[in-house]
């Protein structure tokens, strides 16, 4: 390969060839409105738990999306549930479903049931 | 002794189901937790006992509830549930009075005709054929209803009907051949013998006339018989298991035992006695606002009894609580549906035939969670002292203007308080409960109560429902809960608030959390008659509807909420009110989207009308001062 003097930057390198979209996959099949999430940000802006940690709704929706999923296996327990960002959403997506879905996708996975 | 062979199925089946029930019965009680166990003998000794066959009686036979609310429906329960009763106990007593001896089997009252076919010509036996006939006229007539409810259920009032598995529509077939073929047996054997009454007697000398009675009277007979046999056998399989069943469930539920939060024996007896009639289906608003009609607590309990993975029904529903209400029953449909929910997705267990006849105790304890703390990033702050302590809740920072409205008339009671998440607080745990993840929400549950503790508060004032019913129910907290709409009471009763009658409109929407369960009805009504004009619409207290924003259902489309939301919106502002006021920041939001008039929360309207006091203006002095020329 030619080299041009650039650097590939580690952190800001999405890999969509090794990443994986299973849990992705798993949350589209069982929660339509998943795919039209626009990344808007309000559920993040409203979120009990984003007051307290740096936990994003917008971000794990991204995240989720791409396939990067280890960044959000632990950001996602973290989440109390308690329905705001459903409220807030403009787009009606069904978000509280979506953690859930996700919850259970990461404990099927780890189980190999996907 | 008189015989026929033809008796034979109907014998295998009755003592085959004598038998079943009362193994099945031991069974049920082995199975009892010890202090239900306890319960149970000490009802089975006392009051509870007279009190359940009071309830056996108006209930299981007569079907008072299924008879109030919907007459049609009742007089079709009751004509084959009396009816058919009525019919053995008679039966019985007219083999023992008009038979050869005393003390007959039980088959020579079923086929009391066929023994004694010259019975019922004149005096006293005349008059006794008629009652007869007449107690099967009433099971025909109720059959009758029960075969058009199956094509079309709004005849009997009812917008849906059950769907039915292969061998419930087997059972049923068996159950609605008995009564016909007796009829038909009776009639030809009447027929023959020019005896019978006013059904039977005319029939059979219409049909003698242009057929042969004699010949076709024994096979009716036997199908008479078969089909009982049928029906019996298959009944510990079928939806018919409700039967028996619920003369258990009536007596279990005297003797003061409930669901509680574990499955055991006593809501196995509970799925059991679920007749499927259907009644929740037409209560449940995911019915008849959202067209969704697979969910409802008859298909949660077939599932459960077919040992189905049952996870998707249980978690599409709003936990609104009107089904349970509903149920002629009395089966509590939502604390078997948060069960369902902690067990997650089960594996359908593959059973041999035996299996489903004694079938295992469920065990659906539920998958231990993770040792691992999942909220353990929370910080507990330190609170000020305070004597009451206002917990907005989550739902109510997304509507500030419930709880702007909240410290002003804190304020104006002049009571020294702490706004306990004034700026950002955590979850009460309610959501992930109803969720089913008990174990994560007792962790919020305890980071709270230390919370609330700390202030050493005596009243904890919430304005939102959920939180209520949660701290009222799941935390062990040393001090008195009161939802917005009780506190507000008081003052006023207490004199410490003052409020001015506002000239409005309004109608009042009790919601879910707070009426049907945790059963506050009245305060908020109360105050809301205090300040302004308040509307009684059509769903009132236990009757109200869901607004459908509710935590309890997951799985629903923002569509499908939208649309309960305004037919119940649509509903509750039918009689044009300035306002329509809720109690709960969740209802208020829902409603928000879905009606033009106005939603509030009741907060807002007290501090509305709260009395501002006005600086008092001498009239005398007015007079004195110069006129300006």
């Amino acid at each position: 390969m030619e080299k041009f003097g650039f650097t590939v930057m580690k952190e800001r390198h999405i890999d969509y060839d090794s990443n994986d979209k299973r849990i992705a996959e798993y949350i589209n099949e069982r929660e339509p409105s998943f795919r039209i999430c626009i990344e808007c940000g309000c559920c993040s802006a409203t979120c009990t738990t984003g007051n307290f940690t740096r936990f994003s709704l917008r971000e794990i929706h991204i995240l989720l999306k791409r396939g990067e999923n280890d960044m959000v296996r632990e950001q996602i327990m973290k989440c109390m549930l308690c329905g705001k960002c459903i409220l807030a959403c403009p787009r009606g997506v069904n978000t509280r479903n979506v953690i859930m879905l996700a919850r259970e996708a990461f404990q099927k996975i780890t189980r190999n049931a996907v | 002794m008189q015989f026929d062979p033809f008796i034979i199925p109907f014998n295998i089946g009755l003592y085959f189901i004598l038998i079943y029930a009362v193994v099945r019965s031991v069974r049920w009680f082995m199975n009892l937790s010890r202090p239900d166990k306890l319960r149970l003998q000490r009802g089975f000794f006392g009051r509870a006992f007279g009190q359940s066959l009071k309830e056996i009686f108006m209930e299981s036979l007569i079907h008072r509830k299924i008879l109030k609310s919907n007459f049609r429906l009742g007089y079709m329960h009751m004509s084959l549930a009396f009816g058919w009763f009525l019919l053995i106990l008679f039966g019985t007593i007219e083999a023992d009075f008009f038979g050869e001896r005393h003390l007959n089997p039980p088959y020579k009252a079923i086929f009391f005709k066929f023994f004694n076919p010259e019975h019922g010509r004149s005096g006293f036996e005349a008059v006794y054929s008629f009652w007869m006939d007449f107690i099967l006229a009433f099971i025909l007539s109720g059959l009758l209803l029960a075969i058009i409810k199956r094509f079309s259920s709004k005849v009997v009032g009812m917008k849906k009907t059950t769907k039915l598995r292969v061998l419930d529509k087997v059972a049923l077939a068996s159950l609605w051949l008995i009564f016909p073929s007796r009829l038909l047996a009776e009639s030809f054997t009447s027929g023959v013998y020019e005896s019978g009454s006013f059904l039977t007697g005319s029939l059979g000398s219409i049909l003698a006339s242009f057929l042969p009675a004699r010949e076709l009277a024994y096979p009716f007979w036997w199908l008479y018989s078969l089909s009982l046999g049928t029906f019996f056998i298959l009944l510990p399989l079928t939806r018919y298991m409700h039967i028996p069943t619920e003369l258990f469930l009536i007596f279990a539920r005297n003797s003061d035992i409930r669901t509680g939060d574990r499955s055991g024996a006593f809501d196995e007896i509970q799925i059991h006695s679920c007749s499927s009639c259907g009644i929740c289906i037409d209560a449940c608003q995911l019915n008849f606002s959202a067209g969704i009609t697979n969910i409802q607590g008859a298909y949660l309990m077939k599932g459960l009894r077919n040992n189905d993975n049952v996870n998707d029904i249980a978690h599409n529903c709003l936990m609104c609580g009107r089904c349970d209400d509903k149920c002629p029953v009395g089966i509590e449909l939502t604390p078997i549906r948060m069960i369902s929910r902690r067990a997650g997705e089960t594996q359908p267990l593959k059973t041999t035939l035996w299996k489903k006849y004694l079938p295992d105790v469920r065990n659906t304890a539920p998958v231990k969670a993770s040792d691992s703390h999942l909220y353990e990033w929370l910080q507990s702050p330190e609170p000020s002292q305070a004597d009451i302590v206002y917990f907005a809740g989550c739902m109510t920072h997304l509507t500030p203007a419930i709880k702007n409205s909240m410290k002003k008339i804190l304020e104006a009671c002049g009571v020294s308080y702490n706004f306990i998440d004034e700026y950002g607080g955590v979850c009460c745990g309610r959501p992930l409960m109803l969720a089913g993840q008990d174990k994560e929400a007792r962790e919020l549950i305890n980071y709270n109560s230390r919370l609330i503790r700390k202030t050493g508060a005596r009243i904890l004032v919430t304005s939102c429902p959920i939180c209520y019913k949660v701290f009222k129910e799941s935390y062990y907290l040393d001090v008195e809960v009161l939802h917005h709409s009780q506190f507000i009471k008081r003052m006023i009763d207490e004199g410490s608030l003052k409020l001015r009658f506002l000239r409005r409109k309004v109608a009042y929407h009790t919601p879910c959390e707070l009426g049907r369960q945790s059963g506050v009805y009245e305060e908020p009504k109360d105050v809301l008659k205090h300040v302004a004009r308040l509307q009684v619409t059509e769903f009132e207290d236990n009757n109200s509807l869901c607004c459908g924003g509710s935590l309890g259902n997951t799985r629903i489309s923002y569509h499908d909420k939208n649309r309960i939301a305004r037919y119940a919106a649509a509903k509750l502002t039918q009689g044009n009110p300035d306002m329509l006021v809720t109690a709960c920041p969740l209802c208020k939001k829902t409603f928000a989207s879905a009606t033009d008039t106005r939603v509030a929360d009741i907060a807002e309207i007290v501090e509305e009308a709260i009395m501002v006091p006005q600086p008092k203006i001498n009239p005398r002095k007015k007079s004195r001062e110069p006129a300006i020329i």
